[in-house]
């Protein structure tokens, strides 16, 4: 049989722990003859290969160090890539999917670049990105992995496998940037360090460069991923490689002549770094181990370490527990019964809340209604009485007027009546 | 010929002397120079001071791990080193700046440095307004040597802020760390791009002085093609290795040997010839007649503003006072006006007299 690790990708963690609990008594028989259940490798293998595979790289490192260039090496391939800037007001990731095909073997390849990272003068906040970036991805797995109707065969896993992180070669430690950011990102992803542009550190200061960041990341409790050596058929290679850790590594995707050969390197005036060749820098290993031996054990490790522990957590948030306090498993359903009645009891609440300040803010508006009224039926009675006043005031004057004219027009008469009478001797006075 | 010759001495006054008094003189007196290293930690700063002054100044350093240094701030620290070569002496005293851009926030991470520079000039302003002015220590910062990484596609904002906040304090060399990490094609494109950024951003670092338009052509020829190798890409090394039959200072590699002094690996001859050989004095000079003029400029105008608003203060140090005039003075002023407006007035009059009876 194989290793349990290839079946247990297949079987929920927690069912296998269940069924050892109820200590079953295990016999071994001897077969007589060949039954057959020897292909069960191949007939997963083959499964395996018609769905195709899926691998999730993250990039984390200064702009510039190299990242997309060392991409292109390991895949030798041309990711498509635009130089970033150094301006860029904060971290921010881009992920880009590949389809790639090696033999008959598909690979849904995405590389997530961290773009801007290390460019800041206040640095405290990058790794955020970077850890939300990260959740985000295990919570819409966790999102599909809840759903009543779900297809977890057919979902497009964005998980990370795997984060590359690139070390600048300055010679001397870790920069106090990169061992905040690997704090904050080891309990979430597999993390490889990796030293970029490592062709430009002599082999004696390399050695102590090594042992000083691993010294520094052991002191400061990071967990970096360890090549597993559980499996006795890749062990002895894995143990060897985790000592050459981290890998110094140097990207080339130009070609130079050297001997007869064209090969993959760098040119100085001073020689020529070859990018294959182990006595140069550590492309190889970091090739066989990524991609060539451990893949499918990166995979594993964060569906089954990673993400499960981010379910934990967010599960026991949401207020799940495994065991209800008399420590008998609880019934999902009645977790759920409850915790639906208190979201129900919560919406009622809300809803009273929203009813409540409505009601009130009608009765504000009403009031304020009923007042403006009140002040506009006062001004039109006021208006209306000094309207009838002038009315009044003009009435009278106009009484005045006519007896004025009426009083006028007497004194008109009579004095037209009293010059018809005497009317010469009235103008030779007027004369005189 | 005789005659000529007699005539020539007779006009020889004899005064063509003087600069080989000037060198006799200076060299009795000897010089000082003061050279500031910043830059991130393990760009390779102490090595090439190493490298330059081929001594060791840096023995039983301490470095700090990465989790000292998240809160790190910036430290001065001032090395002192007498050394003499053919009679010559020179003291030498290399500024450090530990801790520049480690820390995880780096604001204002130049501000000790500004301050650093700024508390110089100062006392050098004290000693200079002194009455005994006999040993006045020059400790003004002549040259700072500015590490740019050769990792990234150019200027970072630490870099330009740094380069903004001290360009008009002193003379700032921009160099290129550890070049061996990039080809020869990849050095040319970093250079382009970081005196691009050197304009956009205005950033005003140490510009050579023009060539004498008497000089030869050859000099002239040197002097054009190190402008145009600005900014320098250095390499350094603590260690001598056996290249080409020779013992020189390098660093070895798998695939080949580094030179430091060979001018096709970096520029290294370039920045020692112009920092040592020819340049050093025209370094000071600057700082002298631009950084510390400004300086002591800026000083004078807040220090005379600040008197004027508080009649009661004496001025700390000599100074040709600005008229701030007195109450008497004031009056004598105001006289002089009317005097001179009634006399405008008199002459507006006289004017216009005449101007009628022109008509």
């Amino acid at each position: 049989l194989p290793s349990s690790t290839a079946f247990n990708t297949h079987f929920q963690y927690r069912s296998v722990k269940q069924a050892r609990s109820k200590n079953e008594e295990k016999r071994n028989l001897s077969l007589g003859g060949h039954v057959g259940f020897d292909s069960l490798p191949d007939q997963l293998v083959s499964k395996s290969v018609t769905q195709g595979f899926c691998f999730n790289i993250l990039c984390v490192g200064e702009t510039g160090i190299g990242k997309s260039t060392l991409m292109n090496t390991l895949f030798n391939t041309m990711f498509e890539n635009e130089e970033a800037s150094h301006y860029q007001n904060g971290v921010y990731l881009r992920p880009r999917t590949y389809d790639l095909q090696e033999s008959n073997v598909h690979l849904k390849l995405t590389i997530v670049d961290t773009v801007g990272f290390g460019d800041q003068i206040n640095k405290e906040d990058s790794y955020k990105p970077i850890v939300d970036y990260i959740d985000t991805q295990f919570e819409n797995y966790l999102q599909e992995e809840l759903k009543i109707k779900r297809s977890l065969f057919n979902y497009h896993d964005t998980r990370i496998h795997i984060c590359l992180y690139f070390i600048a070669p300055t010679g001397h430690s870790l920069k106090s940037l990169d061992l905040v950011t690997m704090k904050k990102l080891d309990s979430k992803v597999n993390i490889i360090p990796i030293i970029a542009k490592a062709d430009t550190i002599s082999k004696s200061e390399l050695h102590k460069f090594k042992i000083k960041i691993m010294s520094e990341l052991v002191s400061n409790g990071v967990q970096i991923y360890q090549f597993p050596t559980d499996d006795e058929a890749v062990s002895e290679i894995n143990a060897s490689m985790n000592a050459h850790l981290p890998f110094a590594v140097v990207g080339s995707v130009e070609e130079v002549k050297v001997g007869n050969k064209t090969v993959r390197a760098r040119q100085y005036p001073w020689g020529v770094v070859q990018v294959e060749n182990e006595s140069h820098c550590d492309f190889v290993k970091l090739r066989e181990m990524l991609i060539r031996v451990n893949m499918e054990d990166l995979r594993e490790q964060t569906h089954a370490r990673h993400y499960e522990l981010y379910r934990r957590c967010k599960l026991e948030e949401m207020g799940f527990k495994d065991t209800d306090p008399d420590s008998q498993p609880f019934s999902l359903q009645e977790t759920y019964e409850a915790k639906r009645k208190e979201f129900l009891g919560d919406l009622q609440r809300k809803e009273e809340e929203m009813r409540q300040m409505f009601v009130n803010k009608v009765k504000e508006t009403e009031a304020e209604l009923k007042e403006k009224e009140r002040e506009l039926h006062d001004k039109f009675e006021q208006l209306k009485r000094m309207h009838q006043e002038e009315k009044r005031k003009v009435e009278e004057k106009r009484r005045d007027l006519e007896e004025e004219m009426n009083a006028f027009n007497r004194k008109k008469v009579a004095a037209e009546t009293l010059s018809l009478s005497q009317p010469l001797k009235k103008d030779k006075d007027k004369k005189k | 010929i005789n005659a000529s010759t007699e005539n020539a001495e007779k006009q020889y006054v004899g005064f063509a002397t003087l600069p080989n008094q000037v060198h006799r003189k200076s060299v009795k007196k000897g010089f000082d120079f003061t050279l500031m290293v910043a830059g991130e930690s393990g760009m390779g700063k102490s090595t090439l001071v190493n490298s330059l002054f081929l001594t060791d100044l840096y023995k039983d350093r301490k470095l700090l791990n990465a989790e000292e240094r998240i809160n790190q701030t910036v430290e001065i620290i001032k090395h002192t080193v007498d050394i003499e070569e053919k009679g010559v002496k020179l003291k030498l005293t290399i500024v450090d700046t530990p801790g520049f851009g480690d820390a995880v926030n780096n604001n204002e991470c130049w501000k000790p440095i500004t301050d650093y520079i700024d508390q110089q000039f100062e006392q050098y302003f004290r000693d200079e307004s002194g009455l005994n002015r006999k040993n006045i220590q020059d400790n003004r910062v002549h040259c700072c040597l500015y590490f740019i990484p050769p990792f990234g596609h150019g200027l970072r904002p630490v870099d330009v802020e740094f380069m903004k906040a001290l360009h008009e304090k002193v003379n700032i060399i921009p160099l290129i760390a550890k070049a061996d990490c990039l080809t020869p094609n990849e050095i040319k494109k970093l250079k382009d791009r970081i005196r691009e950024e050197i304009d956009k951003f205005g950033i005003k670092v140490y510009q050579f002085p023009e060539c004498d338009s008497d000089e030869d052509e050859e000099f002239k020829q040197l002097d054009k093609e190190l402008k145009e190798c600005t900014p320098f890409a250095v390499i350094g090394s603590n260690t001598v290795v056996e290249a080409r039959g020779q013992r020189v200072r390098g660093r070895l590699y798998p695939w080949g040997i580094v030179e430091v002094e060979n001018q096709s690996h970096c520029d290294f001859v370039k920045l020692r010839n112009m920092l040592i050989r020819s340049h050093m004095h025209d370094l000071k000079d600057v700082t002298c007649d631009v950084h510390y003029e400004n300086y002591r400029a800026q000083c004078i105008q807040e220090m005379t503003s600040k008197l004027a608003q508080d009649n009661r203060m004496e001025s700390p140090i000599p100074i040709l006072p600005l008229s701030t005039p007195d109450v008497d003075t004031e009056k004598l002023i105001k006289m002089k006006d009317e005097e001179l407006k009634r006399m405008q007035e008199m002459l507006n009059k006289m004017q216009q007299q005449m101007h009628e009876k022109d008509q």
